[in-house]
């Protein structure tokens, strides 16, 4: 059984008295491509917020590799390989796709501000390799031709891309994704999740929330189903496919018009 | 991207470096060309305020953090340089620098406890802190010279050669505007700079990248803070006498009014707007106390029609308000 990367150990986020996750666990292994599904307002961004560390969890231990981050800042854990995309994009607008990307680049580069004003070595090696780095990272997301586009001038689409690329540069460990295709047609949807499938055959763990059941079912090694703010169901796909509280959550209980039980 | 981009991009590496050159030999020249006192007088308070606003333009263009007690930190470097030289007798030269890292000191303790704050708040803190700044040297007793300022500061010396003359200060006054701008230059064509470019844009983004956000906003505060520090202390020996109410909000305000009228988060913008208001606070000498209508107008008029200022690039996140403003335009029209 492979090791295993990103772990939740009953997580509890309350807002007041909405319980927006509630003990939820989950296990992450090197090389998933790990889904959270759920219907709307399951709490699936809220627990991808608490374990990229933007909320710190009412109750709960969150452990990426071996290690307990609860209550770690962003940044720290950004550092510490863990990089994700926003739902509702939050790119740096008025700055091209390239110099978006050469932020993904500020953990594996140095310069301080006295190397800047210097121009020194240190300064000429980083800006080579985030310049170089940099257009690599688009060559492989396929963005060559926006590289000096405005961010804020990019369609729908090509703006989630661009998020990807960023996060990229940040060569993590684990790639979250929250709802990577949400305004994508049903050609670009495919595309994207044969990238995703490739990005996991060269080494990186991805863990992904998606709307799109097509999607999440053809890219997606193991799911997690989230329904008010609780874990309903945890496995491959053809184990949620057949889960009667997954079906309940989705579609309701009761005798489905036409069919028996 | 605005026709000024346009054009800078595709003007050539060479030619950009040959106009700056030419601009600064002119500078240089300028004194012998036209010689009155008068004009080296306005030349040196267009300089000192493209320092200010400068790195007023660091603080708020850059790192989108809204300062507008920038009075403050002037205020601190003219008052350390003063002290430092009628006190204690150090000479200008180690008291430049050092004042200069007084102002990023306390910079730093300005910015520390408003990490959080943003926008508004921040504004009002910066605001408060500035003011805070100043009645704490008004009332500074012996010492600061409480409400009479520091008279008779000594004037610096390069080996036997005094420095008196306007026309002296305006040496002073370019190559430290020059410095200012290479110094900055650089930063921001660096790791450091895109930083805090990162922050202004989106700060959950850029935690999310690793950007440490506090860190960067306090060292940003401290450098427009260090580089206020220094125009204050290059302005105490020239003026010769300086009080507590040279330093009030009306001057913050002054050095934000060339910030926003010239263009945040450019480079060049700072330099316009001190050149516009400073030429103005001329021309508009008769009407004495209106000018400050005027600049209210101006300001008011340019919030209006050019968010991003005269040579702010459309790419500005400040133009993003006029953008919409077309864009609900057009879709007006569309639903006819």
């Amino acid at each position: 059984m492979k090791s295993v990367l990103l772990e939740a150990r009953d997580i509890c986020q309350y807002f007041g008295g909405l319980k927006a996750v509630e003990k939820v666990n989950m296990q992450i292994r090197v090389g998933d491509i790990f889904g959270v599904i759920g219907p709307n307002g399951a709490g699936k961004t809220t627990f991808f917020n608490i374990c990229s560390g933007i909320f710190k969890p009412t109750s709960g231990e969150i452990f990426f590799r071996g290690e307990s981050i609860n209550g770690f800042a962003p940044e720290k854990i950004a550092r510490l390989g863990m990089a994700r995309t926003f739902q509702n994009i939050q790119l740096f607008k008025f700055m091209t796709v390239l110099e978006n990307v050469k932020i993904g680049f500020h953990i594996r580069t140095k310069t301080g501000m006295l190397s800047a004003i210097l121009r020194d070595r240190q300064y000429r090696e980083d800006e080579r390799f985030a310049n170089e780095k940099g257009i690599e990272v688009l060559e492989r997301v396929g963005l060559m031709s926006f590289k000096d586009t405005l961010a804020s001038n990019l369609p729908y689409g090509i703006q989630r891309k661009v998020e990807i690329a960023r996060a990229l540069a940040l060569d993590p460990k684990i790639l979250l994704l929250d709802e990577p295709v949400a305004g994508m047609n049903p050609i670009e949807t495919k595309a994207l999740s044969d990238f995703i499938i490739d990005l996991n055959k060269s080494g990186y763990t991805i863990a992904v929330i998606e709307h799109d059941m097509k999607f999440v079912m053809n890219t997606c090694n193991r799911i997690l189903v989230l329904n008010f703010g609780q874990k309903i169901c945890e496995g491959t796909p053809e184990t949620v496919r057949n889960d009667k509280g997954v079906n309940e959550a989705y579609f309701g209980k009761g005798i489905i018009a036409g069919g028996n039980s | 991207m605005s026709y000024a981009d346009l054009i800078l991009r595709k003007t050539p590496a060479w030619l950009k470096f040959a106009l700056l050159g030419g601009l600064f030999l002119f500078l240089l020249a300028f004194p012998r060309i036209y010689p009155k006192s008068y004009a080296m007088g306005v030349m040196c308070r267009i300089l000192m305020y493209t320092i200010l606003a400068g790195s007023l333009n660091v603080i708020n263009g850059y790192s989108g953090q809204f300062n507008i007690g920038h009075a403050g930190f002037y205020c601190v470097g003219a008052y350390c340089e003063a002290i430092l030289a009628t006190r204690f007798g150090i000479t200008f030269w180690i008291a430049l620098p050092l004042s200069g890292i007084a102002a990023a000191c306390v910079g730093l303790l300005v910015s520390l406890p408003t990490l959080r704050l943003k926008g508004i708040y921040l504004a009002i803190v910066t605001l408060g802190s500035s003011e805070i700044i100043r009645l704490l040297f008004l009332n500074g007793n012996d010492f600061t010279g409480g409400p009479i300022g520091i008279k008779n500061i000594p004037s610096p010396y390069i080996g036997s050669f005094k420095i008196s003359k306007s026309v002296h200060f305006y040496y002073i006054f370019l190559f430290l505007a020059a410095i200012f701008f290479f110094l900055t230059y650089r930063i921001i064509k660096s790791r450091v700079g895109r930083a805090w470019v990162s922050i202004r844009e989106d700060e959950l983004a850029a935690k999310s990248l690793g950007v440490e956000t506090s860190r960067y906003k306090a060292s940003n505060f401290m450098y427009g803070a260090f580089w206020a520090g220094i125009a204050g202390a290059a302005f105490a020996p020239y003026f010769k006498f300086i009080s507590s109410d040279m330093f009030t909000l009306d001057e913050g305000f002054n050095i934000l009014s060339m910030v926003i009228i010239g263009g945040q988060g450019t480079l060049i913008g700072p330099i316009v707007g001190s050149i516009i208001v400073n030429f103005l606070t001329e021309f508009l000498r008769p009407i004495s106390q209106y000018r400050l209508v005027v600049y209210a107008l101006l300001i008011i008029v340019m919030m209006w029609i050019r968010p991003q200022g005269l040579v702010g690039a459309s790419n500005s996140i400040l133009a993003s308000g006029r953008i919409r403003f077309r864009g609900r335009k057009k879709s007006a029209g569309e639903t006819k």
